[in-house]
């Protein structure tokens, strides 16, 4: 409960960071982050005593059981050791990066991503499932892009987000795929469930495949070669957040995922084939590289990436000792480097300058600073009492353990160029002498305690070792590799082989500092000849194929013209179905058995297909209504002809109504012009031809098999016994289906509102609506009658709705028989005079309507039954037959419709 | 019976298709009316047409008479009409907005508002550039 819950406390502390800050102010950072680290001491000090039994939390909520997700955290001594870290520097650096940033216009934003980035990287060293694991390590890469792109307007710092997002992101998809074969194997996502049951998982002839997949992930996010470059890269960021995110936690996660599973894969034999060397090659190369920088950051974050590969290395070799080392270096590590890039920001906050080769001499203006910068760079260094120092011995041990020459050479050349830029980093700035005269500002204690109190930490961790090892580094260990029981770290082992490597490791790191200028022009040169080798080159191809490709094919898909697309879509539903009625079908074509055509067949066939042939013609606006309406009331008489009275009904009604409607606005929309030549556009013909050909053959071919329903057989034997209604197609509406047309009534509802909105944006746009205003001559004939009519009509609508159940009718029906009495008032007499005749909004009609169906569905529910259950009254009456809420439900949709219809055509006819 | 109703059918399939394929946005939404009678059509066929056999329970009886119509697509058809009317409305308001901003209603013409043209006439798209963000240059 507690870690979850400390977890989800700082997501919740983050989103109300913007409110804190306007109540805070300035204090904002300090007092957050005083905050955290309060928490942070509270939290982990209070498990700190079960911890040293080596015992675990584990704490698990369901979340989709079916998907095998759950709320799983897990705290072991490996989770225990990042947590302090990831707790414990980011209140450090919280409380550094409100001063940093106090001038920032954005520092609100800066302080809620940090915190969102913490609760994020807490969530991954915590999370017990994999999938929970996923998501929040997705989330560290999205909080990381958020806070390089810090400074959006600056083009380097969007281009070195995308490509961190885009390079860890892609890690985290290979990563997801290798938990998901994972999950093929163990049928679990638990973590800890894989880990009891390696021995089965290893044998698993998908193990090596999920490994890979994992390791990518791993590497890109913790920048092994050849995915090294995005972090460089990234030190566009706010320096607080290359210390916090690119050093300190967010790129240990690849490593923490690595010791996490060590377990599981760490006896496969391609793990001892890749990670090693892998690990080796990005521990040279990263320290090599770091040599031919000259800004400060870069300098650092390519000595991050050595510093990575060599956690990564210790843990490829998986040999006790090794795995002793690797949790000693990551957590030196973390404190010296954290801090050198506090140093490095508050130089760059003095002086606006973070070039090696020309800063010197502010030893005098910050003095604090510079202890902090001396302590962490002798720590980085490797002297003894620092923490750095054991961390080095254990890494010199664990690579002499190999026996292997090569390494051996390779990693003294890592950690000898690694030293030697670590002196430089310590000393230059503050001793050197400098290029020009800085006049730096005086440092604030928030720029230059948190800096100190990790070198402090440093040397303090170094000075009581064997207490680190009880407190931390024991645990962690036991945590990635069970069989190791011991860990005793010592500053003095006696004169040892890796002793005197440490030694020639510390002279030649001296012997460079003299040699930095020199040394630093070569390596740049060397690095600038052999630059188009490199990955970042291959990744910026890459990009640049696959965006020339993505504008190639938008070009080819998306020609922005209408016409194009329905034609698309024509021909593609045309080719598919011919095909496969072609290989279907085989030759035969079977033909329904048809009916002979009556008279009034013939005619009202002939009637459509004219008038639809004519609408395709004719400029005449007048001629189009006419002709619509045509097809309409000719598809309403054959409704009727075919046993759908119910049907026909709602077609004359809302033919009708459309009529209105066009007729309202037909003469306020654009006249037809003749854009395309007179002769039909042949193409555009051909197509058409064919669909509608297609569509007829298609008919015919479905009405050729005999159609039988067992819904409708449902439908019809329950209908009168269950649903208690003898009109069959009602009862599907108002109760079979009650929920759908709950849907459809709400959908109406939508597009009414649509309507609404739409001519309110256009209403303040007179001169657009400069329409020749015509005298309106009334019909006495059509005003007189009206008046008896609209109530007639209205009454019948109502006898429609009740006797719907049972009879022709229904609630869709009366609703659009009184909506065009109505309509007829409207036109015969004015608009206004409706509006005062039902004196009641045609929205507040809807949502009546709206109301009165949810409630009749919901009746049921208080009697425990599902929602749209109807229930009925025992009595029968008169004319309405059963009462029940399908009955009530129908009212509903009768004032839904009519209150639809109203809006609608009242909201055209005001303008 | 059934061939001029597939007839019928398919000529207004034939003409919506056509209407929505002009430049003029009315026209287009006539297409969208013809379509929806061709498909309502479509539907109403999908179940046996029989004259005169409503799908409605005869007083004194349980079940409807023998050979009644399907219920079903008449149900899916009733609601289909009624919606239409909501479609066509918000079509017509949207066409009606879009001819008030735009000054236009050629769709041709209508590329410009969501696409960098030319002076006078519609721009060759293939000389869209794209920068190194991949986003479209807008001049």
């Amino acid at each position: 409960m507690l870690l979850p819950g400390y977890v989800f406390f700082l997501i919740l502390l983050s989103a109300l960071t913007p409110w804190l800050y306007r109540w805070l102010r300035g204090r904002t950072g300090t007092l957050l982050g005083l905050l955290i680290l309060l928490s942070a001491v509270m939290l982990w000090g209070w498990w700190l005593p079960s911890n040293i039994q080596h015992q675990t939390l584990h704490t698990s909520f369901d979340w989709a059981t079916q998907l095998g997700v759950a709320f799983s955290f897990h705290l072991d001594g490996l989770s225990y050791l990042m947590a302090v870290l990831i707790t414990g520097i980011g209140g450090l650096i919280i409380m550094y990066g409100g001063a940093y940033l106090a001038n920032h216009p954005s520092l609100p934003r800066f302080l809620t991503i940090v915190l969102l980035f913490m609760s994020a990287m807490l969530g991954v060293v915590l999370s017990g499932n994999a999938l929970l694991l996923f998501l929040f390590w997705e989330l560290t890469s999205i909080t990381s892009f958020l806070l390089i792109g810090f400074d959006h307007d600056r083009p380097n710092a969007r281009a070195g987000a995308w490509q961190a997002l885009l390079v860890t992101a892609s890690g985290g998809l290979a990563m997801l795929a290798g938990f998901a074969l994972l999950y093929i194997t163990s049928n679990t996502f638990e973590i800890q469930t894989w880990l009891q049951h390696a021995q089965d998982i290893q044998q698993h002839p998908l193990a090596p495949a999920a490994f890979i997949l994992i390791l990518i992930g791993a590497m890109a996010k913790s920048a092994q070669f050849p995915f090294h470059f995005w972090l460089p890269n990234a030190m566009e960021a706010p320096t607080p957040v290359s210390a916090y995110l690119h050093s300190a936690t967010m790129v240990k996660a690849g490593v923490y995922l690595l010791a996490r599973l060590f377990p599981l894969f760490g006896s496969l034999p391609i793990w001892g084939n890749s990670v090693p060397l892998i690990g080796m090659i990005t521990l040279t190369g990263g320290a090599l590289l770091a040599l031919g920088q000259t800004d400060l950051k870069r300098i650092l974050a390519y000595t991050t990436v050595g510093a990575l590969g060599g956690l990564v290395f210790l843990l490829g070799l998986g040999t006790p000792i090794a795995i002793k080392a690797m949790p000693v270096f990551l957590l030196a590590h973390a404190l010296y480097k954290g801090c050198l890039f506090l140093v490095a920001g508050g130089i760059d906050h003095a002086v606006h300058n973070r070039n090696i080769t020309e800063l010197g001499g502010l030893s005098k203006a910050m003095p604090y600073t510079a202890l902090a910068a001396v302590l962490s760079s002798l720590a980085m260094v490797g002297l003894p009492p620092f923490l750095g120092f054991i961390a080095k011995e254990l890494s010199y041990e664990s690579i002499l353990t190999t026996g292997d020459p090569m390494l051996t050479v390779l990693a003294v050349i890592g950690f000898v160029a690694m030293a030697g830029v670590a002196l430089w980093l310590g000393f230059a700035p503050f001793w050197a002498k400098p290029a020009r005269q800085f006049h730096p500002h005086a440092e604030t204690p928030p720029l230059y305690l948190p800096p100190l109190i990790l070198a402090l930490c440093g040397l303090l961790t170094g000075i009581a070792p064997q207490t680190t090892a009880n407190m931390l580094i024991k645990p962690a260990v036991m945590a990635i590799s069970p069989q190791v029981s011991t860990v005793k770290l010592t500053l003095w082992h006696g004169v040892t082989p890796y002793l005197l490597l440490s030694a020639l490791t510390v002279l030649l790191a001296g012997a460079m500092y003299p040699l930095r200028h020199s040394l630093i022009a070569l390596a740049t040169r060397l690095w600038n000849k052999v630059r188009f080798l490199g990955p970042a080159n291959l990744y910026n191809k890459a990009l640049e194929t696959i965006l020339a490709f993505a504008a190639w094919q938008t070009r080819m898909l998306q020609s922005g013209y209408l016409r194009f697309y329905v034609l698309v879509i024509a021909l593609t539903t045309i080719a598919l179905t011919t095909y496969t009625a072609w290989t279907r079908l085989a030759g035969s074509f079977p033909l329904p058995a048809w009916t002979a055509p009556r008279f009034y067949d013939y005619v009202l066939t002939a009637i459509i297909i004219i008038a639809a042939i004519t609408v395709t013609r004719t400029t005449s606006r007048l001629a189009t209504i006419a002709m619509l309406g045509a097809i309409g009331y000719s598809i309403a008489i054959l409704f009727m002809l075919y046993s759908a009275p119910d049907l026909s009904m709602v077609q004359f009604a809302i033919e009708t109504l459309t009529v209105i409607l066009f007729v309202l606005v037909i003469y306020r929309l654009p006249k037809f012009i003749q854009r395309t030549r007179r002769i039909p556009n042949v193409s555009d013909l051909i197509i058409s031809l064919a669909s509608g050909g297609l569509m007829t053959l298609l008919m015919l071919l479905v009405s050729s098999h005999a159609s039988e329903s067992t819904v409708s057989d449902f439908y019809s034997r329950n209908s009168l016994s269950n649903a208690y209604g003898r009109n069959i197609v009602n009862v599907i509406l108002v109760d079979f289906r009650g929920l759908d047309t709950l849907g459809e009534i709400t959908v109406l509802a939508i597009a009414a509102i649509g309507v609404l909105a739409l001519i309110q944006l256009t209403l303040g746009d007179k001169e657009t609506l400069s329409i020749p205003q015509r005298k309106i001559q009334k019909s006495i004939l059509l005003e007189s009658s009206a008046l008896y009519m609209t109530p007639l009509l209205l009454i019948f609508s109502i006898f429609l709705l009740l006797r719907g159940h049972n009879k022709i009718g229904g609630g869709f029906v009366g609703g659009l028989v009184a909506a065009s009495a109505l309509m007829l008032y409207a036109i015969a007499i004015s608009p206004d005079a409706l509006r005062k005749l039902i004196s009641i909004k045609p929205r507040l009609l809807v949502a009546s309507g709206l109301f009165i169906a949810l409630v009749s569905g919901l009746i049921g529910m208080l009697w425990g039954k599902p929602f749209m259950t109807g229930l009925w009254l025992p009595q029968t009456f008169a004319v309405i037959g059963k009462v029940g809420t399908p009955i009530l439900f129908d009212v509903g949709v009768y004032l839904a419709v009519i209150g639809v219809v109203l809006w609608i055509l009242l909201t055209f006819a005001k303008e | 019976m059934i061939l001029l109703f597939a007839i019928a059918s398919g000529v207004l399939f034939a003409s919506g298709i056509y209407m929505l394929s002009r430049r003029s946005l009315v026209k287009i939404l006539i297409g969208l009316l013809l379509l929806s009678y061709a498909v309502n059509l479509l539907l109403f066929s999908s179940a046996n047409l029989v004259p005169a056999r409503p799908p409605i329970i005869p007083p004194g009886e349980t079940t409807p008479l023998p050979g009644f119509a399907d219920p079903v697509p008449q149900a899916l058809i009733l609601t289909a009409i009624v919606i239409s009317f909501g479609t066509i409305a918000f079509a017509m308001v949207l066409i009606r907005q879009s001819h008030i901003v735009s000054g236009t209603d050629d769709m041709n013409e209508m590329l410009c508002s969501d696409l960098p043209c030319g002076t006078d006439e519609v721009v060759d798209k293939r000389s869209i550039e794209v920068d190194e963000n991949g986003d479209a240059v807008t001049s």
